[in-house]
């Protein structure tokens, strides 16, 4: 899922203090379950803002909504008979959401209420770890199900680097070197013979470097 | 009020709620009512006396404290 993080109070203040009514726009997936957007931080945020505005004396309305998720038309089109109401809006879905957020609305300005970190799995509650940079070209299955492209500091193809020690990598002693994990998890499955297959030259298109991304699936259009 | 560290019937729910106490004062010190006024203390139900001593001492610190600032904030509105 994607991984984000809340923006610290003062930053979202600070973005949305001239607007008279502003609506908070939660996003009931990826933020919910990394405790970033969902509907019980859109909660606490409004409740924090709405005591910081009164302590100004400054009156402000601010209101909640939590959406499904914020990246398809559908859910987005719920708050079309609202939006008019409302200065300005605060997303806290990831930066997808908040883009489509605006495209969608395009006469309200749209602020974002968390950073978006990247695409990762919750190691245990309260910790994200990245695993993977949608690179576009998957090779899991050779590699044990452990990317080198997300987990790899310089992202080879062919095995460790001579920094790697003691299973670690060298920019890091607190970083495991991937392509240790990849070996050990290889041997476990008794598949090394895919450790000694050489991975040609990347083709790096498909990843960001190559430009903004698109999939299209003609059957079902 | 919490039970004392260790001694949660529930192994751990006194050290989540610290944690989450230290969150809203984060949170009350950043909009600028005070984290001070939120507070965890740990003790056993049997420890009637401590319990009045910590509600002394909150009461007292609240009083200097002052009263809610939004609470005030308001009342300069209305006046």
């Amino acid at each position: 899922m994607i991984i984000a993080d809340r923006k610290p109070i003062e930053e979202v203040i600070d973005q949305v203090k001239d607007f008279q009514k502003i609506l908070i726009v939660g996003c009931n997936e990826c933020v919910t379950v990394c405790e970033a957007g969902g509907k019980k931080e859109v909660g606490v945020l409004a409740s924090a803002m709405r005591m910081y505005f009164m302590n100004q004396g400054k009156d402000i309305t601010i209101d909640e909504r939590t959406l499904e998720r914020q990246c398809d038309n559908e859910y987005l089109e719920e708050i079309r008979n609202i939006i008019d109401e409302y200065d300005a809006v605060l997303s806290l879905a990831c930066g997808v959401g908040v883009q489509f957020m605006a495209e969608k609305y395009m006469s309200k300005p749209v602020f974002p209420g968390v950073n978006t970190c990247f695409l990762g799995v919750t190691e245990e509650r309260g910790v994200w770890t990245e695993r993977c940079q949608a690179c576009g070209q998957c090779i899991l299955g050779l590699t044990g199900g452990i990317c080198p492209v997300s987990r790899c500091a310089k992202r080879l193809f062919n095995g460790p680097c001579g920094g790697s020690t003691k299973g670690k990598c060298e920019i890091s002693k607190d970083l495991d070197c991937a392509w240790q994990l990849i070996i050990d998890r290889l041997k476990e499955l008794d598949r090394m013979d895919d450790y000694e297959k050489i991975m040609p030259i990347k083709d790096w298109s498909t990843e960001r470097a190559g430009g903004p991304r698109k999939v299209v699936r003609e059957d079902v259009r | 009020m919490g039970c004392k560290e260790g001694e949660c019937r529930f192994t751990s729910g006194n050290l989540r709620a610290r944690k989450r106490v230290e969150q809203a004062q984060q949170i009350l010190d950043k909009i600028g009512i005070g984290g001070e006024r939120v507070q965890m203390f740990n003790l056993s139900s049997a420890e009637a006396p401590r319990f009045v001593e910590i509600a002394i001492e909150m009461t007292e610190k609240i009083k200097q404290l002052g009263p809610n600032p939004i609470k005030l904030a308001r009342q300069k509105k209305a006046a």
